[in-house]
This record gives structure tokens, C-alpha cells and sequence, in this order.
């Protein structure tokens, strides 16, 4: 679900770092002349080690983010209103589980292994989407995450899906097809809110207003803020800038507001008819960059709970490991 | 990097038959202790929505693959043979479809 423009540096990994290999000209050459037009980029081919990098870093964080993201929504599996709203939950978390891993796959392509990018997530130093860093306070939480969280990020990743890296954008194709039901039984669920009692409508409201910034800065830093933003348009990662599809988001969403009956939590919203889109307040930045940095609500309770995840199931995956070395054992014994 | 990597389950390509009378597709990898692990583990990635009905698992390293740099050279043969194609021959209109 959920890149930002996550083209945030990480912290810098322990141990030597690769030195870059000289390039060959003619591989650069032939490298440039696929990407000038507009071509795809596999896992065997020769890249820049520089694009491979940016695409391990991205790719990672965003398959971080899809795996932490299960977290805010999991909180209410349990306290789901009805049978029906907790199956629907269900099914979207575990999809967002399937994302996750759709994505550590596509890493790994790149020559990274799934162990070294859980370390880099665990140890703190690999970052992922600063949104799973709030709180889900209400029910109304996580009906307000499908309709703005998810639809920021489905904007975020259509584009993706155009990516000149063949398995990142196999792996976006994949997840868009399934991200569209996310963003869905999240508004419905707020407008089944918005016919009950003034103090579910409350709910709603207060759940928009506490995440509808957050959301603004979803898509990333101002443009003009955004150096690596220029040469992943090169590359052919990123396709729109992260300006272009915040405005995308909010004249996509005004009118879905005014259906469901919420106020968005921004007195300098409204259609500019010069321009054509909606004119909006000041992000705040330092916030923004504050819980990026790991100072946001919930950053220690989210990698607590991945890191305790992980250890809980060490035993799983060790014991699976050895039944599979005793079942291979027994068949070559039996074959002898 | 202070990654135990024989710790993690080794890695298969999963290929999906999407229904009846197609043939199976590659869909992506993932990570499973054997080959029973890995079909449950495929079921549960690539088909939360009925999207196959039959599922090949496959060891990563057990593919063999050929090298994109000796791509010119391996597929070159083919691309001076235009007569393998049916374009390749003029046959006159009123014989029609052919």
C-alpha cells in the first residue's frame, strides 16, 4: 500500500560499503538507451549501482511499510464491531501482509537477501512509511485509513506500476489490483458511521481531522525539497513528482468528503478556479520529518512489536528448517 | 552484514495455472522450508482471490537461466530468418484468407 515518496535517506548500514564498480561505458550506453525509451530494466541485466541501490532502498521500504502497516489496522481485528467488519479487516490486513511480501521478493532480485532487509528494518537504520507511526484511537480509525491512508497510497502507486525496474512494477501491478478494495470497504464503512447516531458521526469527523495532514504528507516533501525526486524521474522510478500527486489527492477527495457529510480540517481549502484544482494550508514540515527520525507516537511500540514478532517466531522457522532437513534425510535413506 | 544467511528458508519461483486449458504462469518467489511449505505458502500469496487452480513450486536455484549479456549472440540466429514468417509471402488477393 503505502510508499511515500520514500526516497528517505536510511541509516547507514554497518560494515564495508560495496565500492562502485567502474562502469563500462558501453553497458551505461546500452542501459541509458533502454531507459530513454522508455523500456524495462531485469533483474540480470547490468544497472548502475547507484539505480540498484535507490531501488533497494525503496523497494525495501516500501515492503517495510506494508508489513508495519498491518500493525494500526491488526489493533482492531478483535474489536471489529460485527462478524462482518472482521473478516473484511482480516482479509485487508492479510493483504497487506501479501504486499509486503510481493515486495521483499522484488528486493531480493536486486541481490539483497530477506534477512538483511529484516535487520535493516529491526535494527532501526531502514525506514518505512511515517503514517504507521499515529495511533488508530476509534473504530473510525480504521475506516479513515481505507479511504485517505490507502488512497494516498494507491495514488502514490499507480505510477509504480509504469516503474522501469520489470519486478517492482510486476509486484505494483499486483498490488494495485488488490489495493482498490482496501480504499473501498474503508469509506463504505464510514458512511454506514455516517447514518448512525451524532456520536459515531463525531467519530468520523474527529478521525478525518486527526489524520487528513498526515495524509497531505504521505506523497513527501515539496518538490523544490526533493532532490532525489530528480533522478528517479530519470530512472523511470518515479513518474509524477510528489507535488502533482498531492494535488491529485485532494481534488480527488473533496468531493468524496462532501458525499460522505466531513468537513476536511483545512480553512485554506478551496477550488481555485484559475487553476483548476484546489488551493490548500501549509504541510507541516518539521513534524513530518520529526516521526521520519523516529520521534513520532508510535515509532518504538511499531518496531517493538515487529522486533518481539520476529523473535517469538524464531522457534517456527528453525523448527520448519529442521523438519525439512529430517524429511530430506528420510528420503535418501529410503531411495539407498 | 551480520546476516545468519543459512538461517533463512531457502527461496522457490511460484507458477500459477490461472484456470483450466491456460498454461502455468510465473507470478514471483517467496521463502519456504520445502516443497509442501511452499505450495501452502504460494496459495496463500498469490491467490487470496481464486486467482489459480493449480500452483507449481519450483527451487530458485534449480533454474536455469540464460545470460542477458550473450543475448545478442544467443538470439541473433533468428533475427535474419524473416521467411519463418507467414508476412514473408506475398500471395496474390483473390486467393483470400490463407
Amino acid at each position: 500500500m503505502y510508499t511515500q515518496s520514500f526516497n528517505v535517506p536510511d541509516g547507514t548500514a554497518p560494515g564495508p560499503q560495496a565500492v562502485p564498480a567502474a562502469a563500462d561505458p558501453a553497458l551505461q550506453a546500452h542501459f541509458d538507451a533502454v531507459i530513454d525509451a522508455d523500456g524495462k530494466i531485469e533483474p540480470r541485466d547490468w544497472m548502475p549501482e547507484a539505480y540498484r541501490k535507490t531501488l533497494v532502498r525503496q523497494i525495501s521500504q516500501h515492503a517495510h511499510s506494508e508489513i508495519v502497516g498491518m500493525l494500526p489496522e491488526g489493533n482492531w481485528i478483535s474489536r471489529a464491531p460485527s462478524l462482518k467488519r472482521k473478516a473484511i479487516l482480516l482479509a485487508k490486513v492479510q493483504d497487506e501482509g501479501g504486499h509486503g511480501l510481493y515486495l521483499y521478493s522484488a528486493a531480493e532480485t536486486l541481490g539483497t537477501s530477506r534477512d538483511q532487509m529484516v535487520d535493516a528494518l529491526h535494527s532501526g537504520r531502514a525506514k518505512y512509511s511515517s503514517i504507521f507511526n499515529y495511533p488508530t484511537l476509534t473504530w473510525a480509525d480504521v475506516g479513515v485509513i481505507g479511504w485517505l491512508v490507502d488512497g494516498a497510497a494507491i495514488m502514490n502507486q499507480i505510477p509504480l506500476c509504469r516503474c522501469s525496474y520489470g519486478p517492482y512494477a510486476r509486484a505494483m501491478i499486483r498490488v494495485c489490483k488488490e489495493e482498490s478494495f482496501h480504499q473501498r470497504q474503508g469509506y463504505e464503512s464510514l458512511l454506514t458511521m455516517m447514518q448512525g447516531t451524532d456520536e459515531q458521526k463525531a467519530m468520523v469527523q474527529d478521525a478525518v481531522n486527526r489524520w487528513w495532514w498526515k495524509c497531505l504528507a504521505m506523497f513527501g516533501p515539496p518538490d523544490d525539497n526533493s532532490p532525489n525526486s530528480v533522478q528517479g524521474m530519470r530512472w523511470g522510478i518515479k513518474r509524477i513528482s510528489n507535488d502533482a500527486l498531492r494535488q491529485k489527492f485532494v481534488d480527488a477527495t473533496v468531493p468524496q468528503a462532501e458525499v460522505l457529510g466531513v468537513t476536511l480540517p483545512d480553512p485554506e481549502l478551496k477550488w481555485n478556479a484559475e487553476r483548476g484544482q484546489h488551493d490548500f494550508g501549509a504541510i507541516d514540515w518539521d513534524e513530518f520529518w520529526q516521526v521520519v527520525n523516529g520521534n513520532g507516537p508510535c515509532n518504538k511500540e511499531r518496531l517493538a512489536t515487529r522486533v518481539k514478532a520476529w523473535e517469538d517466531g524464531a522457534w517456527v522457522r528453525e523448527a520448519a528448517l529442521a523438519h525439512a532437513r529430517k524429511q530430506a534425510q528420510r528420503t535418501m535413506k529410503e531411495a539407498a | 552484514m551480520s546476516t545468519p544467511a543459512l538461517k533463512e528458508w531457502p527461496l522457490w519461483e511460484v507458477f500459477v495455472r490461472s484456470k483450466q486449458g491456460l498454461e502455468h504462469k510465473h507470478c514471483g518467489s517467496l521463502h519456504a522450508s520445502d516443497a509442501r511449505h511452499a505450495l501452502q505458502m504460494a496459495r496463500d500469496v498469490y491467490t487470496r482471490r481464486q486467482e489459480g487452480v493449480s500452483i507449481w513450486v519450483v527451487p530458485s536455484a534449480s533454474i536455469t537461466a540464460s545470460e542477458p549479456d550473450s543475448k545478442d549472440a544467443f538470439f541473433d540466429p533468428a533475427a535474419d530468418k524473416v521467411y519463418r514468417h507467414p508476412t514473408f509471402y506475398e500471395i496474390p488477393d483473390k486467393v483470400g484468407h490463407m
